[in-house]
């Protein structure tokens, strides 16, 4: 018995049915769903902690049994989509599948429960990965230095704007500006304002890449440097970044590279022959690590040698004994990170990279291009890509065609998600007013692509002949659209029991 | 989309209502529609002063927030509070209910300086013919 | 093993149906002046079956921590982690899926973010909290960004026991702000109300907050029935100083929430919940404040939503703060929370219940009051510190503390602690040991340890 809601699309997978339940609402009174160890020595005095500073009544935590909890969460993950569900052809987001090797290594008895605080000596092997995922990335970018510390792309980035005040600092330069093209990412602004610079964007050519002459105008010895996205986010290399580069450097000013898509070069280009000073990459794109939904992921940097002395400490070094951490860098921004980074994280990007070996990361690179362009020229009659007749790794078509019929990117994007697949990026970058982004990543096969493609094409038949149906997607999920402006004016953000009352 | 007579504007889509000494601050009609449903207003403090020019607030919608800058400069009078739970009074209501500050003006004649309804609507006209 | 979807054949069939002629033509967007004339420089890939031999070979030079138990914290801590927990954070459903910014395919989530939303509320004794943040060193410097935008202060005063590896993370996120980073001495270990109020009166300019740590680096539980009404007596209305705790989440299934003890804002590390050590990360961050300051909420935040059919489920609200759409204005630039580990926590407090926490929480009590007696009675190791602690001391030996946890490592394969050196080298402390002791740590292992410690002393 078919039981999808109508207007399903043939394809379409769809989601449990709900309702989305809390753990709270499972809870009943005297439930446990945990056994500690007996205690084995004396139990503490009531004095041992003043009553000002004892808890007078429990908090509020679910009382349950551990059978709930498991069919609790089992219930809640059927709600999600995920990689190994269906493509997530998000544009910069390069989701690729995550190898379970990885997270097998990522659990082993000798590496996860390390503590960081131990003696050198005594983490040797966990150094020494460490170690060799900087020479990893070295290698990759071609730049001499490397820090894993910054947990996140952004926090790579906010890194980056500390290591260009720190330069400049040391320079005794007076410098204010940077300037990013109106294509960056919003994290790139925010970076540059945390830093205590200005940002300043400067306004694209009509082919979607950087106005090198725009730029140049802009550029003065106030500018600290600029941050640029290669291939940008509109998935096209740019071959005047090298020039923009030598400018910035007359001015002693420093290039940033967004990596995000790093994924487009790797084998093909090396970021140290861009006249990059630091890139910032991401673990969880480039190099398969989970996105967990919605992180952990790690950001790790590669710069140049003028950069290298400030670096965060403590650095990572080889010496004749061994591994071992070197805090002496007079130079350095400090710590960005109470330890070393997301180390399991690093890990498993580690593993990656050692699988794949040099031959292997240039074919990955070599076949995201040609799932990015095979795909787009399936779509691109009925979805144009403006802007390029060949893409990198990612395009970025423009719905606005839609309008005419009453529809928006948005709601093309909803639709997508009850044919069963994740929506590509929407409404960014800025400068496409309705876009699409779309970035398959090289591990989908020429089947998933075709039923992609076959999708857009009905969907674009959809938004010509029948658009009430995309306004009113998704339908084939547990929720269909949530009021968003509601649920930010009550800002219902915790759970309360009903009436004051415990549950159960 | 409404706009009204004996109002004045500003580029940045505020209207004035001029009473005696004091004005009366809100954003237009146009703007409510751009931004759509408006979920919070950030207001000053009575008391607070305005300089021509600066911001003085914001009004947040689902997916843009757009700052409110001060028109002329004074101190603020009054602020209003029924915004704080009714934040979409401003989408029904852009020059009544929508209301957001009272203010006690510096320089008359800095109230000079803005549209008039007329100019306004010329103003507007030419940003919706770019984005054609 | 590249997980390729197509082999180098079929992919020019791919290339050639769409009228391109080869993944050079691609691959020439780039100029030839810009390209690698050379292969990368890497050693050849592996498969699994290698690579398992590579971390085996690696792993072979770390301690086993199976075997060697560990009084080790500082920030880390080596607590009980639920079997349930690593079974349910692998399914793919969440491991791999992306950032719920399509709420109608990533419920589970977005209610699962909820939940943890609310229990750190209920920990805290706060109104608001949001969806977790990279760690509780960058949540502290976050909670102290918005105290400066909130009161508009120009100076922050941390106290002394906040871990050195914090205060170092919030002078790297506070420099070039202009905001003044000041150290607050202790006495006995903790801060007292009176040198925040010298503090505060020394001028200098307005105080946008107090950072203070309980549990503090030495495990002892700083006097916040104290503080908080000393910084209530400071500046009016939106310019009082915000008073700032961190705290151990584990820590608060025995102790009072500090929200009820006139904290502004709680920040902390969830890695007690669940976590593994993980050299260090990651880990997850939490922040919790005041609901008049929600729209300065840095990171994520889930709110209750209604679909048109009148269905509840849950959304990513206020997203207006985040980087992504206020771009220079934003409140801060992060674009994660942590959302995997942020997991781990929310079904370990799931798992434990109230009573639960507080079980853990009493045992580690219990367990860490034992030891420091073993280890004080333990000829020439002294007490440094007479007040309350939890789960954390301080003892003094009569030789260098790095050296005796090398020597007691050796003899009885028994981590002893951190040496006190090793987090404030400034402080000139080579004889103080930080010694933890959880619900993981029997009493034979505690008695081990207190032999061990007189051998190597003796």
């Amino acid at each position: 018995m078919d039981t999808r809601a109508p207007g399903c699309g043939p394809d379409s997978i769809c989601s449990a049915a709900g309702p989305v339940e809390l753990i709270y609402e499972k809870s009943s009174a005297g439930h446990r769903g945990y056994r500690f160890p007996r205690l084995d020595v004396p139990a503490g005095d009531a004095g041992a902690v003043p009553s000002a500073l004892r808890r007078q009544q429990a908090p509020r935590l679910p009382e349950v049994t551990e059978p709930v909890v498991a069919r609790h969460y089992v219930a809640l993950s059927l709600f999600n989509h995920h990689v190994e569900k269906n493509l997530y052809p998000l544009g910069s987001c390069t989701m690729k599948y995550n190898p379970k090797i990885n997270e097998e290594l990522g659990r082993h008895p000798r590496f996860a429960p390390l503590h960081p605080e131990v003696p050198s000596e005594l983490a040797q092997g966990m150094l020494a990965l460490l170690w060799r995922l900087g020479e990893q990335l070295k290698a990759i970018t071609g730049l001499p230095a490397v820090s894993l510390q910054p947990a996140a792309g952004a926090q790579g980035e906010l890194l980056g704007m500390k290591l260009f005040r720190a330069y400049h600092r040391k320079q005794g330069n007076a410098k204010k500006t940077v300037l990013f093209p109106d294509s960056a990412h919003g994290t790139n602004p925010a970076s540059v304002v945390l830093s205590g610079f200005t940002p300043r964007q400067i306004p694209s050519r009509a082919d979607g890449r950087l106005d090198l002459e725009a730029f140049s105008a802009a550029l003065d010895d106030k500018t600290a440097g600029v941050m640029i996205t290669n291939p940008n986010t509109l998935g096209l290399f740019e071959p005047q970044m090298v020039t923009l580069a030598e400018r910035v450097h007359a001015l002693d000013g420093l290039v940033y590279m967004d990596g995000a898509n790093l994924n487009a070069l790797m084998g093909l280009s090396r970021v140290s022959e861009l006249g990059v000073d630091v890139v910032h990459m991401n673990l969880h794109k480039t190099f398969s690590t989970p996105h967990g939904g919605g992180g952990p992921g790690a950001g790790p940097v590669a710069v140049s040698d003028r950069l290298e002395p400030f670096l965060p400490v403590p650095r990572i070094v080889r010496t004749e004994e061994g591994y071992a951490l070197d805090e002496d860098r007079p130079d350095s921004v400090g710590r960005l990170h109470p330890f070393h980074g997301n180390v399991g994280v690093a890990l498993r990007a580690y593993a990656y990279i050692r699988s794949l070996g040099a031959d292997g990361l240039a074919a990955v690179t070599r076949a995201a291009l040609v799932n990015a362009n095979y795909l787009m020229r399936q779509v691109q009659d009925e979805w144009p890509v403006p802007k390029g007749e060949l893409c990198m790794h990612e395009f970025v078509a423009d719905a606005a065609w839609t309008r005419k019929h009453g529809v928006r990117n948005i709601d093309v994007a909803k639709r997508i998600l009850d044919y069963g697949f994740h929506a590509p990026t929407v409404s960014f970058p800025l400068i496409v007013p309705d876009a699409l982004m779309v970035e398959p990543t090289e591990t989908e096969t020429r089947a998933t692509l075709d039923r992609f493609a076959a999708v857009l094409r009905e969907i674009a038949r959809e938004v010509r002949e029948t658009p009430d149906v995309l306004r009113a997607a998704p339908t084939c999920t547990c929720v269909g659209r949530l009021d968003e402006a509601g649920a930010a004016r009550r800002l219902n953000v915790r759970w309360e029991p009903q009436d004051g009352r415990d549950e159960g | 989309m409404e706009i009204r007579e004996g109002l004045r504007y500003t580029k940045e889509h505020e209207w004035v209502r001029s009473e005696g000494e004091e004005i009366v601050i809100g954003i237009t009609d146009y703007a409510q529609e751009q931004l759509s449903d408006i979920v919070y207003v950030e207001l000053p403090a009575v008391g607070d002063d305005l300089t021509q020019g600066e911001p003085f607030g914001s009004v947040e919608a689902v997916k843009a927030v757009a700052d409110l800058y001060a028109p002329v400069g004074g101190a603020v009078t009054a602020i209003n509070e029924a915004l704080a739970d009714d934040p979409a009074a401003v989408n029904r209501s852009a020059f009544e209910d929508g209301w957001m500050i009272r203010a006690k003006i510096a320089d008359a004649g800095e109230l000079e300086q803005l549209l008039d309804a007329a100019g306004y609507k010329a103003f507007v006209e030419g940003l919706e013919g770019e984005s054609d | 093993m590249s997980y390729l979807g197509h082999t180098p054949e079929e992919g020019d069939r791919m290339l050639a149906a769409v009228g391109i002629s080869s993944v050079e033509e691609l691959a020439a967007q780039i100029p030839a002046a810009q390209r690698m004339q050379e292969a990368l420089d890497l050693p050849a890939g592996l498969s699994e079956h290698e690579l398992r031999n590579d971390l085996e070979q690696l792993g072979r030079h770390n301690y086993d921590p199976a075997a060697t138990p560990a009084f080790l914290g500082g920030g880390i801590y080596d607590h009980i982690v639920p079997a349930l927990i690593d079974a349910l954070v692998s399914r793919p459903e969440f491991a791999t899926a992306y950032t719920p910014y399509q709420p109608e395919v990533a419920q589970g989530t977005l209610a699962a973010i909820y939940e943890f939303q609310t229990m750190i509320c209920e920990l805290t004794g706060m109104e608001v909290a949001n969806a977790s943040m990279y760690d509780g060193a960058s949540a502290a410097a976050e909670a102290l960004l918005l105290a400066v935008h909130a009161t508009r202060g120009e100076r922050v005063l941390l106290a002394e026991g906040v871990h050195p590896r914090t205060a170092g993370v919030i002078a790297t996120y506070l420099d070039g702000s202009g905001v003044k980073l000041e150290h607050l001495s202790a006495r006995d270990g903790c801060l007292q109300p009176e040198a925040l109020e010298a503090a505060i009166a020394g001028g200098g300019g307005a105080v946008a907050g107090v950072l203070v740590q309980s549990p503090n680096v030495y495990g002892l539980l700083e006097p916040l029935d104290r503080l908080g009404p000393a910084l209530q007596a400071h500046g009016r209305g939106s310019r009082r100083p915000h008073l700032v705790v961190s705290a151990d989440p584990l820590s608060l299934g025995l102790l009072a929430a500090p929200g009820e003890l006139g904290a502004e804002t709680v920040v902390g590390d969830v890695q007690p919940l669940g976590i593994p050590a993980q050299f260090g990360g990651p880990t997850a961050g939490f922040l919790a404040t005041r609901r008049a300051w929600v729209r300065r909420l840095p990171g994520r935040l889930v709110a209750e939503a209604q679909d048109a059919e009148g269905r509840r489920g849950y959304t990513l609200t206020l997203q207006t703060r985040e980087q992504h759409i206020r771009r220079e204005k934003a409140t801060s630039n992060i674009c994660t929370n942590s959302g995997l580990m942020m997991l781990r926590a929310t079904i370990y407090l799931a798992l434990v219940g109230p009573q639960g926490l507080r079980e853990v929480a009493e045992q580690c009590l219990a367990r860490s009051r034992y030891a420091f007696e073993k280890l004080a009675a333990v000829p020439g190791v002294e007490r440094v510190y007479a007040g309350p602690f939890f789960r954390e001391f301080v003892v003094r030996l009569p030789q260098s503390a790095a050296r005796v946890v090398q020597r007691v490592y050796r003899e009885a394969n028994l981590l002893a602690g951190i040496p006190l050196e090793r987090l404030m080298p400034e402080r000139e402390r080579p004889h103080d040991l930080l010694v933890a002791v959880t619900e993981k740590r029997s009493r034979d292992e505690i008695d081990a340890l207190a032999m061990a410690l007189e051998t190597a002393l003796g």
